[in-house]
This record gives C-alpha cells, structure tokens and sequence, in this order.
C-alpha cells in the first residue's frame, strides 16, 4: 500500500487516544493493529517521511537519509566501541524505523530459547532467565506475522531464487556436511502479494526496497492505520519525556515537533517503540520525585541486559567472479549451528546467512582502520568475494547496559545514551566457532582466501526492558505491560527476555499483534 | 565532525555526494589560477575513459598548493596502493581533503603541517624520496592526527565514486532497478542448487 496522508487528527489534549512512540516493526505494526480495531492512536516518529520511491541505491547517500545519526556514545571492552566509538548502532531514524533497513530474514525463536535460564542453565556472569511465554503461546500469532508479511517458505509462499553469493555458500555448506541451508526464510515477497511486487534482486535491502517487495511497516501497516480513520502519523516528532500522574499513571508525552516546539501531546495509553537504545534512554529520562531512578523501573532493569547478537562476517575471495552485490543481500541461511549443544564449548546457537556489501562500505568494514598492501589486496578481490554473516545468542549481562551520559547532550539538550557492553566468554567461544565453520564453507567451496570480520554497529538491540514473570526480574510482563505503571506498554525488542539466535523483526511483529489483542481487551473491560 | 573524532579510527560519512565524474578537461582559467591545479593524463587502457570528459584531466584546489596536492596523493597511494588504479581516482582523496579544509581550520593545519613534515623528512620535496623509503615515512606517522585524517577521508573518498565502481566491479547505481534480469544467478562455476532449496524466477 503506497505511503500516504492522515485521515484524521487528534487535538494534543485529547486524553483518549493511545500514543505510540517510534513507527518500525513494533510500534507501527501495533499502532496499525489498534486502529483496525477502531482504537484511536496517535503515531509519533522522531525521523521524516521518506517514501520508498525515494530510496537511493548509494550507500553513503542512504545512509544519511536513514540511520539515526544523533550522538550516542560506546564503552566497555567490545570492539565496536573501539571501532565506532559514536556510532555503536546501525538503526534508522524515518518513517517505518529499522523495519525499512533490515534485511528481511524472519525466523520463529526456537522453542528451548524461550527457556534459556533452564535449558542453560545459571551461567556465571550472566543474566539468564526464562521468558515468561512459550513457544506454543506464541504460534498462531507467529502464523499471522508470516502471513501478513508473505514469509517465504510459509502458508505456500515459495523461496525467493538464489543469488550468485547464495551459490557460493550452498556450494560450501553441501559439501561440509551441513543439512539446512537453503534460500529460507525471508519477509521479502517472493511472488506479487499484497499488492506489493515481488523482489526485483536489486542488491540494497540495507538502503530501503525501492519497489516495496521487502516488508516494511513503511507501505504496510503505516499506511493501513492511517487509512482506517482511527491513527494519526506525525514525522519529525521526538520524544523526550513521558508524564504521569500523582496515582504514578502515565497521561501523556512532550515531543519536539518538526518546527521544534514542544508539545504536549495527552494519552490514554503510552506505547514505547524506540528501538533497545531509545525506548530504555527515554524511560531514565523521565525520571521525576515519584520515580527517581526512571519510569517503570523499581526492578532496577531499565537499560540493562542489552544484547545485540554475537555476530561476526566471513568473507572469502575466489578465482572466478561472484559479484555478491547482485540480489538480495541476505537470502541464503545454514541452521545447522542454531542448535542447542554445549559440545561446542558455548550455549545457545548460532545461524550464518548471506551478506553482502557494496563497495564503498566493504572498504569500510572489512577491517576498521586497516591500511596497507594487504587491504588493499583484498579490495582488488572485490568482485571475486563472496560473504556471510554469523548472527547467534548473546549473553545477557547485568552490566552491559544503556545509561545516560550525562557529559554529552543531544540537540535537545537531553543526555545521550551510552552503550556499555563487554563480551561474555560464551560470546567470544561462538564467535570464534562461528569464525572457523564460516571459512571452512568457503573453503569447501574453493576459496583462495578467507576474511574474518569483526561486528558491525549492532543492528539487532534488545533486551533492555526485558520482560519477566516476576516483577522484581524485568521491567514489563508477558504482554509488554510495565510492571509498574499498568498504561505504560514496551513494544519493541528491548521487551525480550533473551535474544535468541534469530534476526529479531518476526518476533517483535508477533509481539505486536499479540499485545494489540491484549490492549483491545483490556480497554475493553476498562481495564486500562 | 569535531577534530578529536579524528583521533580514533571511525567511519565517517562522505562530505559530498559521490562525484559520477568529478575531472574536469583543464580549463584556461584554471591553467592561470595561482591556487593548486593536479592534472593526469589517463591511461588509454583504463577502465575508466568512458567515465571523464577527455583523456587529460585537471582537478582544481581551492586550499592546497599543487605541490601539497601532489604530495597527499602520493602518501594515499601508500595507504592504498592499488598499482592499476589511475591517479585521477587518488586525487579525489585531494579533493575531498581540499574541501574539509577549506571550511575547516583546523583540518587545514594538520593537513598543512604533515605535508610540511614530509617535505622536511624528504629534503625538502618528499615526491623526490624514494617510494621505498616513503612508505616507511607513512607507517612512522601512523596514529598522527594528519594520518589519521588523510586515511578516514582516504577510505571513502577513495572508494565512494563511480571509477572505483568501474575499476573494481561493482555495479553501484547499475543495480538500481534489480539485477532479476541482469544476471544475480549468473554465476556458472558451480553447480546450481537443488529447486527445494532456492525458488522460482517470478514471471514478469
């Protein structure tokens, strides 16, 4: 569905409406779940407009028009923090938030990674707890997120067509021995459905799909709300401080507008969608003579438990050519490694999916910092190389954690946050299996030589207001309710327990639409 | 960009839009302008003859001397020697710098006093020391604040324009409209995989 106008607008005293923070997979799915049920929201989002049309196929170009950009800062002993110490996360700041930059991998989280405190047991240094769901609650809603965002592989969705770099790798995978490598699956339309085009191999799913065919709540749930009537999307809206009353309920949000006023804009409800850095930075901001230490934070979990994936990238160069910029940048997946076994020497799995840049950030991250004739030799291979990208489970650690950092002030004169991580050695040991299994599928298949890649800024955030049966535990309870202030939700992936070894987009668009049916009840019964 | 962000290693976005053709055929103006003037004449082989205006190119300084151009792009092609790629294609890391600096004081000044101190270390005239030798210049200045500054500009200056795309193979804006047409599976050197395990070409 093209990108498109409000219907209607809300006056900002309005003490009715539901106002939902931030417009990616979370927050713009549930603010389009809540208005087709005839719920009235008010859809608030720090970046502009851009429709896909817009979308440009250059890098450097897409970049500054999509990412989040304002300043935040990295600490601790992981290499992101000394590779990209302002920039520790890759996430969008637009309309439809990272949903229009992720690569559209969208897997289940497997069953026993909902119970990793049991199943892993209490691993020193760590933070692990059970999710207080299960798999089998979250099915049927898993099967209305594939369905609804045309899941290849799923509800007779066939797989989208292999790319040159997903030869390489099946090439690899086949003969090592692995078992589960295939084009999988992926949010990414594979036949016209919809009435979204099917994908087009363009080669920039990180720069925004220019035709649409990857899901985004951009041309999808976004455009949908608006049309029911019932939801108002205001871009170039930024949250900085949401209210509450002397009963400790919230009643509403201010907001730098796009002119930079700030408003205030009453609710009913405040749904928090800002992605694992934001939403936890917004909640500390918030902080007042009733809640010191932050909104919705008795727990003292606020910010902490950030997880953002072990990952790592091989890359391999051959004799003949591969030119792993055609097509989708990640349709090729090996799952053999996702699998619980402590053999290994680490807990929790891992997945390695096709990757692929183009020239001017392969130069940038291939090796940070690097210079010399062997760069450069490696560049000179570009065409030749093909890439995966290991994505596995992280430990969730106490102390790595967003706070504000009080010595350094955005353009609103708030605190930025500041993203502390050192990697656990479960972390480390998978990398470095991840490292080993990735260059042995490239050399399986013949390559000359291999690149081992250090994490990029994280693009997967979570965990930082975790939920939890107890409320003593984590920051909200199964449907993203905070535990402490009951019109106060969480609806993005800083909600997850634990990370589990999947891309996480799938699963905060569950989450999504279980909490809508959730919120709908419980207004229903007035509840809320 | 503060100047202290330079310290450390860190990507940095581009200050300009990649140039699809950022040479220009030297003009009479330029010829008589006291301010820096690189020029290069490419090679008839190189990839890139379709992608400038003539065979002679001129790149313009605002800031540097064509002395202290010359020596910038020499140091670039030490950080990044690619022995094929054209000097048109370094001199955009000139350019790119040429223009920080411009606008940028600070820049100026480290970018300046490097080359004063190269030029010092080489007698006088650094082009004139011996590639060799000038490569151990440039692993001596490492963690300097002008080679930290020449080397992040370097990365992306050097990279981000559509002669590299053209000397390297990458495709760049070609993929625009989506290589479904144009050859995303056309590599043959390998088997193909099994139906069950990649999917059907949409039909138009």
């Amino acid at each position: 569905m093209a990108v498109q106008g409000n219907k209607i607008q809300f006056a900002n005293d309005d003490a009715d409406v539901v106002v939902v923070i931030g417009s990616g997979a979370g927050g713009g799915t549930l603010a389009g779940e809540l208005a087709k049920k005839g719920i009235d929201v008010v859809l608030l989002e720090a970046g502009k407009l851009t429709p896909n049309s817009a979308f440009l196929p250059d890098e450097w170009a897409s970049f500054k028009q999509l990412a989040w950009q304002d300043k935040r800062t990295a600490s601790g002993t992981w290499q992101v923090a000394r590779d990209f110490p302002t920039l520790p996360a890759w996430i969008c700041k637009t309309v439809g938030g990272t949903s229009v930059h992720w690569a559209g991998a969208a897997l289940r989280i497997q069953p026993h990674e909902f119970k990793t405190l049991t199943t892993y047991g209490n691993l020193p240094g760590t933070n692990l707890l059970d999710w207080p769901l299960t798999r089998a609650e979250m099915d049927p809603y898993y099967d209305r997120a594939e369905d609804k965002m045309g899941v290849t592989r799923t509800h007779g969705t066939p797989g989208l067509p292999g790319n040159n770099n997903f030869k390489v790798m099946y090439a690899g995978a086949t003969k090592l021995g692995y078992q589960q490598c295939s084009t999988g699956h992926m949010a990414i339309n594979s036949v016209v459905r919809d009435g979204r085009t099917h994908c087009m191999q363009r080669g920039f799913c990180f720069q925004g799909c220019f035709f649409g065919a990857k899901w985004s709540s951009l041309y999808t749930e976004i455009p949908q709300g608006q049309a029911t009537g019932h939801m108002e999307l205001r871009p170039e809206s930024q949250v900085v401080r949401i209210e509450h009353d002397r009963q400790g309920k919230v009643t509403g949000v201010l907001y730098y507008d796009a002119g930079g006023r700030l408003m205030r804009q009453k609710a009913r409800l405040v749904a928090l969608a800002c992605n694992s850095l934001e939403s936890p930075r917004l909640l500390l901001n918030s902080e007042s003579a009733m809640f010191p230490d932050g909104l919705a934070n008795s727990s003292g979990q606020v910010g902490r438990n950030y997880m953002r994936h072990t990952t790592a990238s091989v890359f391999a160069s051959f004799a003949d050519k591969v030119e792993m910029f055609k097509g989708t940048t990640m349709a090729g997946i090996i799952s053999d490694e996702s699998a619980f076994d402590p053999k290994r020497g680490f807990v929790g799995g891992y997945h390695m999916e096709t990757i692929s840049l183009g020239l001017p950030f392969y130069t940038s991250f291939l090796k940070p910092g690097a210079w010399g004739a062997d760069f450069a030799k490696a560049i000179d291979a570009y065409a030749y190389t093909a890439g995966l990208w290991v994505v596995g489970e992280d430990m969730p650690r106490e102390t790595n954690r967003i706070t504000l950092n009080q010595d350094v002030k955005d353009q609103f004169g708030i605190p930025v946050a500041d993203v502390h991580v050192d990697d656990h050695p479960n972390d480390v040991a998978m990398r470095e299996h991840g490292f080993r299994q990735g260059a042995a599928v490239y050399l399986a298949a013949g390559a000359k030589q291999t690149y081992l890649v250090p994490p990029y800024p994280s693009t997967h955030n979570l965990g930082t207001n975790r939920m939890s049966e107890r409320p003593a535990d984590g920051v909200c309870n199964k449907h993203g309710q905070s535990h402490d202030i009951p019109n106060l939700f969480i609806s993005d992936g800083s909600q997850f327990t634990t990370g589990a070894a999947e891309n996480p987009t799938l699963t905060i668009v569950t989450l999504a639409l279980r909490q809508a049916d959730y919120i709908a009840g419980q207004m229903g019964q007035h509840a809320i | 960009m503060p100047a202290n962000a330079r310290s450390v290693p860190s990507i940095r976005p581009p200050n300009a839009a990649p140039a699809s053709s950022p040479l220009s055929a030297p003009t009479r103006r330029e010829l008589l302008k006291s301010t820096g003037l690189l020029t290069g004449t490419l090679a008839l082989s190189s990839a890139l003859a379709g992608l400038a205006p003539s065979r002679a190119w001129a790149l313009d300084l605002g800031t540097f001397s064509s002395h202290q151009g010359a020596v910038i792009l020499a140091f670039s092609r030490h950080l990044y020697p690619h022995p094929t790629l054209d000097d048109a294609v370094y001199a955009l890391v000139v350019k790119d710098l040429d223009s920080q600096a411009a606008s940028d004081h600070a820049v100026q000044q480290i970018v300046l006093s490097g080359v004063r101190q190269l030029d010092q270390v080489g007698g006088g005239d650094w082009l004139k020391r011996p590639p060799a030798l000038q490569l151990v210049d440039v692993e001596s200045m490492q963690g300097t604040p002008f080679f930290v500054t020449v080397r992040s500009t370097a990365v992306v200056a050097l990279y981000n324009n559509d002669m590299a795309f053209a000397h390297f193979g990458y495709g760049g804006q070609d993929g625009h409209l989506g290589y479904l047409h144009k050859g995303f599976n056309d590599l043959t050197w390998l088997p193909e995989p099994p139906d069950a395990a990649s999917g059907p070409i949409p039909p138009n």
